[in-house]
């Protein structure tokens, strides 16, 4: 009889346990769609506030994904139909210029509009970055300016490239990912723009960027099933594979090449010539 | 168990059809000679038994050199020739095929080196101290020890397995003037018939050696130790218990031939077994085993001038299994089974230390915690006929490799993007042998097939780098299975005073697999002149004949001699790396109350048949002459054994075909034993 205890009371026990674990795997958990980022500013006004978030500290040169939600502080809900657009500006001591920059869309989440910016360089003292951001709420169109600081990524790697391409065309290549790199085929992803004016750098489509890494340490080793970066419509990127064989400083030559296969900046890699002189630079 | 009980003959056989062998030895000599009586009457067994330590008994009357390395005693076999990458550490090869195709074992027990460059063969983790014998299996004939392709060599440890000897020991010291080796060891035993126990410890250090000219060889010292323990115990007549405990490891080995040296090599060996004579009434000698052993090896560049980029690589073998194995006796038939299995895991790195240190630490996995499992049957039957006897051997394995790390699993599919986890294959082995007496005349005569896995180096290195051909490695997890198809033949005539042997075997292995140079990928190492892919070429051919002959001359007088040739071929007719080139050995052994003497003759023809692609060049032909002197007395009961020899008596500076990169051997060598028993 009391063995009989025992064996329901275990029976219990294991059946609870079971139905518990079911339940965790069947509740679907509320997960922020900011999960993850770093809220960098936030613009107050009266009726609402601006939310600026990326995955970094803080803004640098190079490409940044940034992610934009508008709260309305009367329903205290975020805001879906916002069509925001903006428009970083530098102001520099003699002159005025833009960066490349995407458009913000909320696809992925309704609530979040993102993009990315390619800041060329940083902001000090006398020279600054400035955010325009457009945008309606409760059928308003607002403006807000917003000074933003840009710092040089504290790793001190190369990962954006700015130069004159053979074509007498000034290019912006920026480093997109891999963010996290791994001893395996990484996903090589870059953005191209070009500078058309000060405030107009139209992304790049259909060239081509070889891709060979070498490790300098190394006696410029390098490794196999690279895949030269191409431009994927869909996400509007250059899309390849780098292969990265050990941990350690690698040093990604790059050759950029238009739609007729000539080679606008870059050179092979050869015994006489150890390096591109367009690369990223990576540590891991 | 096993079926070496009776020592034996010829090695390595020959193989290949008969036509072959016909052709062939009508004009070269086949052969491997050697010491060893010929006992015939026990028919076949193409194994060779090498006995190392006479133990308790001291009878190293019956050896040159007592107190030599394992290296040296396992060099002195017909059968095996030593890779040798410095003084240290020597790796076994039999048939001109080395640790992948062989299968080595420690008394029955797998067990893998933890180093991915060669530098720890598994017979540099035991000594001399204690191991008695070590049998050897040329061909399918070594099937019972695993999956081999040229031949299994078992290392058996020297136990007291309950004689009734009561208390014994004994103290051995020995130095060797070339390296200042010095060389220390003890045993312990007791024994009745209840009980057993036997401890021993051997100590040896040793400095650079010089080559002949008296020329040092830089990077040559090596420092070890080796405790074993074993013990037994009857839990009733027909049944016993034992256990074996050994714990070896070296520190400062270096390596001349290579550009890194080891810091330490460790080895914990541990097994249990159970005995029983019988089993359902009909099997004998029943024997259960269970053991587990793990090893770390750690290289060490921080002695060594102009390192271009300073590295650790570490790593660690560990090996779990078992094995139990019966006889039957039917009539004619003497079956033996053996059901065995292991479990290893092989892990190492290599981290690189930037010349910027700024820059972040290269790491890489160069075996990525490679998981084998491996389970298998062998069954043979000698069959005994009049005045001949056939024995049927076969082995049937399961043997699954898994990448069990991420991070390596990865790293391989930069190079093979599909590449599966795991990997699962089902080894078979089958082999028959004949002999015939007739006469004076003893035939042997056989064919088998085998099959083995790749090693893990073959199958998931990363780049390994070799410094023999100068290339980093790349392993290949979809290699096929490497087979081979040999046959072997020899005659042996004998009579009481004298006795010849001829014999050769060929084998003809089927996706024999050998590094490959790929022109497309980037060296690793600094200095490398490229990249290899273990790769499966079609197949390659290997033949080994060999003439042996012994001839005593009187009671005291014993003349032998030894000649052999070796041939290897890859499916395009190149010369195979590591072939030896026509060798022969010659020894005039005397023994008279109590005392010995010996002066023998070694040497090799010019390598001929080398192949520059593998990292080789012309070796060229060498003789060195050595000589031995020793007496025994009897001090009341107790023994006293003194031993003094000289090695390369002439100070020759040669290098064979074996030597890693060339490196010179030992010059001249005196070398004196001193061993006290204690009945």
């Amino acid at each position: 009889m009391k063995t009989l205890k025992y064996i329901f009371a275990i029976l219990f026990l294991s059946a609870s346990f079971i139905s518990c674990s079911g339940d965790d795997e069947n509740t679907p958990v509320e997960v922020s769609p900011v999960e993850g980022l770093n809220m960098i500013y936030e613009i107050p006004a009266t009726d609402h506030t601006v939310q600026i978030y990326s995955e970094k500290q803080n803004l640098e040169v190079g490409y940044n994904e940034i992610s934009i939600r508008i709260k309305d502080l009367a329903s205290d809900k975020y805001v879906t139909n916002a069509a925001p657009s903006w428009m970083p500006m530098m102001h520099m001591e003699m002159m005025e210029h833009s960066a490349p920059h995407s458009m913000l869309t909320n696809t992925e989440e309704s609530t979040v509009y993102k993009g990315h910016i390619v800041f060329q360089m940083p902001s000090n003292d006398t020279e600054y970055w400035e955010m325009m951001l457009n945008y309606s709420i409760n059928g308003q169109q607002k403006e807000e300016t917003l000074r933003i600081s840009v710092s040089q990524p504290v790793d001190g790697l190369k990962k954006t490239q700015v130069f004159m391409g053979a074509d007498d065309t000034r290019y912006i290549l920026a480093y997109v990912n891999p963010k996290d790199p791994k001893v395996a085929i990484n996903d090589l992803q870059a953005v191209l723009y070009k500078m058309e004016s000060m405030m107009s750098f139209p992304m790049v489509e259909n060239y081509k960027i070889t891709v060979d890494p070498r490790m300098p340490g190394m006696g410029n080793h390098s490794s196999p099933n690279n895949e030269d970066m191409t431009y994927t419509s869909a996400t509007k990127m250059y899309d390849g594979k780098l292969s990265l064989t050990m941990t350690g400083y690698w040093k990604i030559n790059l050759k950029l090449m238009n739609s007729n296969g000539e080679t606008l900046k870059g050179e092979d890699v050869t015994e006489a010539n150890p390096e591109s002189s367009l690369y990223f630079e990576l540590e891991f | 168990m096993k079926a070496f009980i009776s020592v034996f003959p010829l090695k390595g056989m020959l193989m290949g059809s008969l036509l072959c062998t016909m052709f062939c030895g009508s004009f070269m000599a086949q052969l491997y000679a050697q010491e060893t009586p010929v006992d015939s009457l026990k028919l076949i067994h193409l194994n060779e038994v090498v006995i190392i330590s006479a133990g308790q008994q001291l009878d190293h009357q019956k050896q040159r050199k007592p107190l030599s390395t394992l290296d040296e005693f396992l060099e002195s076999s017909r059968s095996i020739k030593m890779v040798k990458r410095g003084a240290y550490a020597w790796e076994p090869t039999m048939n001109d095929m080395a640790s992948e195709r062989l299968a080595i074992t420690i008394d029955g027990m797998q067990i893998f080196g933890a180093c991915t460059d060669k530098m720890d063969p598994i017979t540099s983790y035991v000594d001399v101290s204690n191991l008695s014998e070590a049998e050897i299996g040329s061909g399918q004939q070594g099937a019972a020890y695993g999956n081999t392709i040229g031949g299994g060599i078992n290392l058996k440890l020297d136990k007291s397995n309950f004689k009734p000897t009561g208390w014994t020991g004994a103290l051995e010291s020995a130095f060797e003037t070339n390296n200042a080796m010095r060389v220390f060891g003890g045993e312990l035993n007791y024994s009745d018939e209840k009980f057993y126990f036997n401890l021993d410890g051997i100590y040896r250090k040793a400095d650079n050696y010089k080559a002949g000219g008296d020329e040092e060889v830089n990077f040559s010292q090596f420092e070890k130790y080796n405790f074993s323990m074993n013990s037994g115990y009857k839990l009733a007549e027909d049944k016993s218990i034992s256990a074996t405990l050994i714990y070896d490891e070296a520190n400062d080995v270096g390596y001349p031939a290579l550009t890194m040296d080891v810091s330490l090599a460790r080895a914990v060996i541990g097994s249990v077994s159970f005995n029983k004579d019988t089993l359902f009434g009909n099997f004998s000698n029943w024997e259960s085993k269970v053991y587990f052993n793990t090893i770390k090896h750690v290289m060490d560049d921080t002695k060594r001038p102009n390192v271009p980029i300073h590295m650790d690589m570490p790593g660690w073998s560990e090996t779990a299994g078992f094995y139990t194995q019966a006889n039957l006796n039917k009539e004619k038939h003497h079956f033996f089974f053996k059901w065995d299995g292991f479990y290893n895991k092989s892990y190492a790195e290599m981290t690189m230390y930037p010349t910027n240190s700024n820059e972040p630490l290269m790491f890489m996995l160069t075996w990525p915690d490679v998981r084998t499992k491996d389970v298998g049957f062998y069954a043979e039957d000698h069959l005994s006929l009049e005045k001949a006897s056939l024995k049927l051997s076969a082995r049937l394995a399961y043997h699954s490799n898994t990448v069990a790390d991420d991070f390596g699993l990865n790293s391989l599919k930069i190079f093979y993007p599909e590449m599966d986890k795991t990997n699962t294959r089902f080894l078979k082995s089958f082999s028959a042998q004949y002999h015939q007496m007739l006469n004076n005349f003893h035939i042997h005569g056989g064919l088998s097939y085998g099959e083995r896995a790749p090693s893990v180096s073959e199958g998931y290195g990363f780049y390994l780098f070799n410094s023999f051909d100068n290339h980093d490695y790349i392993g290949d997890p979809d290699l096929n299975t490497e087979s081979s198809a040999d046959a072997n033949l020899s005659v042996t005539y004998k009579k009481p005073i004298f006795e010849i042997t001829a014999g050769a075997n060929y084998f003809h292995v089927f996706n024999y697999i050998i590094g490959v140079v790929d022109p497309t990928l980037s060296t690793m190492t600094i200095g490398a002149q490229g990249v290899k892919i273990y790769t499966n070429l079609d197949y390659a051919q290997l033949f080994n004949a060999s003439l042996s002959g012994r001839y005593s001359i009187s009671n005291a007088f014993k003349l032998t001699g030894s000649v052999s040739y070796h041939r290897g071929v890859d499916d395009t007719g190149e010369n195979l790396p590591l072939i030896s080139p026509l060798s022969y050995r010659s020894a005039l052994d005397f023994y008279k109350n109590q005392f010995s003497a010996s002066l023998s003759i070694d040497g090799a023809g010019e390598q001929t048949n080398f192949n520059p692609d593998y990292g080789e060049n012309k070796s060229a032909a060498y003789a060195t002459l050595s000589a031995s002197f020793g007496k025994r007395f009897f001090l009341k009961e107790n023994d006293l054994f003194l031993k003094a020899g000289v090695e390369n008596i002439l100070d020759t500076n040669y290098s064979t075909y074996t030597d890693w990169n060339n490196i010179p051997r030992m010059g001249r060598n005196f070398y004196f034993t001193v061993s006290y028993s204690i009945n």
